[in-house]
């Protein structure tokens, strides 16, 4: 799949989010406070709940709902209530663009 | 006086009927508030709550020092009374905090506080966690919130047995001691997942163990002395929870999708605040369970050109809970719809059906019995 131009690079501020819809599937981006750029799915997998609505805290992301985090690197889920990982897509930097592999 | 037109089992009628007309798992009306606003509110940080737990537990000591000093005399009396409070309604708060993982910035803070608080509750920390996030997820939905406290029409008697912390303590009891044994009923399942099940159980079993070196003591002394340390302050200490855990949603709606229609802020005493740890503003807690306590007397002014105006006291509250309990022996779909002020954004019928004081409540199966004569 082409890689997809997703937002500028300063769309983000550090340690955030924003959520990034394509097509009918909604996505995360996140800035970590060093710079660099992730993709995860948009929802939570405990519920449909957007995670662009949280917080993030270093490499994790806090759910709005039930405060369930995941690690927004690797998907994986670091607090209850989430037990099942969140699938993550590859994103590069091109020119001060926001690049995202997704399916 | 009619008879309840309600089915609040877990896995009864009215749980399939809220499912059906999607009021599970359901969106939420939410006040907007500016991201970058929101986000200053969320942040997290450790000095508050690092702050208010020396100050609980050595309080807790101190109470507790002066209560062992003096008995079995009476003047230990006051001492149990701040220790009680202390032990079963301030740990109440803290488990809730700590289980929602925003007391304190750093982890193992919050962890250590949410056993400690589950412990002196007698709240198993896994079956408890998982009934609170459905509590968040379907906040007084009819047989799926497992926290409603007063089914309606309210069992009075139960409601003021409680105060002494009676079925706190007998149903807190009677899990920790299926979950001993093993068990864990159908009902409970509904909102534990499989995996964390385990863990349940091990919890119950250590606890198990300290109980009964507690008891133990107790029989090598020949006193209740130990008791009145540990378990027993869940009678003499929960009144103050249970004063405010009235206030949070008794004589709101039910079965609706807009916090402002089915829970309460209140405004009340700093000694209180300090208890409940600024639970009062409920509303807001509902509306952003990210925000911590600390910050939610600063999201009540950002977000209250929206809600229904506060309660100015735990009196004020109680006299629109009380009136609306006996309203409702006449007739259970019976609320407390509170005026919205002109700053509002008004009451929407795609998160609550047009409902109204008195009127069938949606996914309420048996509503024609309400006002059926007994
Ligand atoms: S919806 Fe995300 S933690 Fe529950």
């Amino acid at each position: 799949m082409p890689w997809i131009n997703a937002c500028a690079t300063d769309d983000i501020d550090e340690e955030d989010v924003i959520r990034f819809d394509h097509g009918d599937t909604s996505y995360a981006l996140y800035h970590s406070p060093d710079g660099d750029f992730f993709c995860t799915a948009g929802f939570c997998t405990h519920e449909k709940v957007h995670l662009a609505d949280g917080l993030v805290m270093d490499y994790l992301i806090e759910c709005p709902k039930h405060n369930g985090q995941f690690d927004y690197r690797t998907g994986e889920a670091r607090r209850a209530p989430v037990c099942v990982n969140l699938r993550t897509f590859p994103v590069k930097v091109e020119a001060g663009r926001v690049m995202v592999d997704l399916p | 006086m009619s008879r309840s037109n309600r089915d609040y089992a877990l896995l009864g009628r009215d749980a399939k009927l809220a499912e059906e007309i999607g009021l599970v798992s359901a969106q939420w009306y939410h006040t907007e508030i500016p991201r970058s606003e929101m986000k200053a509110l969320m942040k997290r940080s450790d000095g508050p709550a690092i702050r208010d737990t020396i100050i609980l537990f050595g309080v807790m000591l101190a109470a507790v020092s002066g209560g062992i000093a003096l008995w079995p005399s009476w003047w230990s009396l006051p001492f149990w009374a701040v220790y009680g409070v202390m032990y079963a309604s301030a740990m109440d708060s803290r488990w809730h905090e700590c289980g929602h993982g925003s007391a304190f910035k750093t982890r193992w803070m919050n962890d250590a506080l949410y056993q400690v608080a589950c412990f002196c509750m007698l709240r198993n920390p896994v079956t408890w966690r998982w009934s609170h996030t459905r509590h968040h997820t379907d906040t007084i939905v009819v047989g799926h919130d497992p926290e409603i406290i007063a089914m309606r029409p309210a069992d009075v008697a139960r409601l003021l047995i409680n105060v002494f912390g009676v079925y706190e303590l007998i149903g807190n009891g009677r899990t920790t001691l299926q979950l001993i044994a093993g068990y864990m009923p159908e009902t409970v399942k509904t909102f534990v997942p499989e995996s964390e099940r385990s863990k349940a159980f091990l919890i119950a079993r250590i606890w198990a163990v300290i109980y009964l070196s507690v008891a133990a003591l107790a029989i090598w002394m020949g006193s209740i002395l130990p008791f009145m340390v540990i378990g027993l302050p869940i009678f003499y200490g929960s009144w103050h929870m249970v004063m405010t855990g009235v206030m949070q949603h008794l004589g709101l709606a039910e079965n609706v999708l807009d916090h402002r229609l089915n829970s309460r802020t209140v405004y009340i005493n700093p000694v209180s605040r300090f208890i409940y740890w600024n639970m009062n503003y409920h509303v807001e807690h509902h509306m952003f369970p990210m925000v911590p306590y600390h910050a939610l007397p600063k999201l009540h002014e950002v977000v209250k050109h929206d809600m229904p105006p506060a309660h100015g006291s735990i009196f004020s509250a109680y006299a629109e809970i009380i009136p609306a309990l006996r309203k409702q022996f006449q007739n259970p779909d019976w609320f407390v719809k509170r005026s919205l002020p002109g700053t509002a954004k008004p009451y929407r019928p795609e998160f609550h059906g047009d409902l109204e004081p008195g009127q069938p409540t949606p996914g309420i199966g048996g509503y024609p019995l309400a006002t059926a004569a007994e």
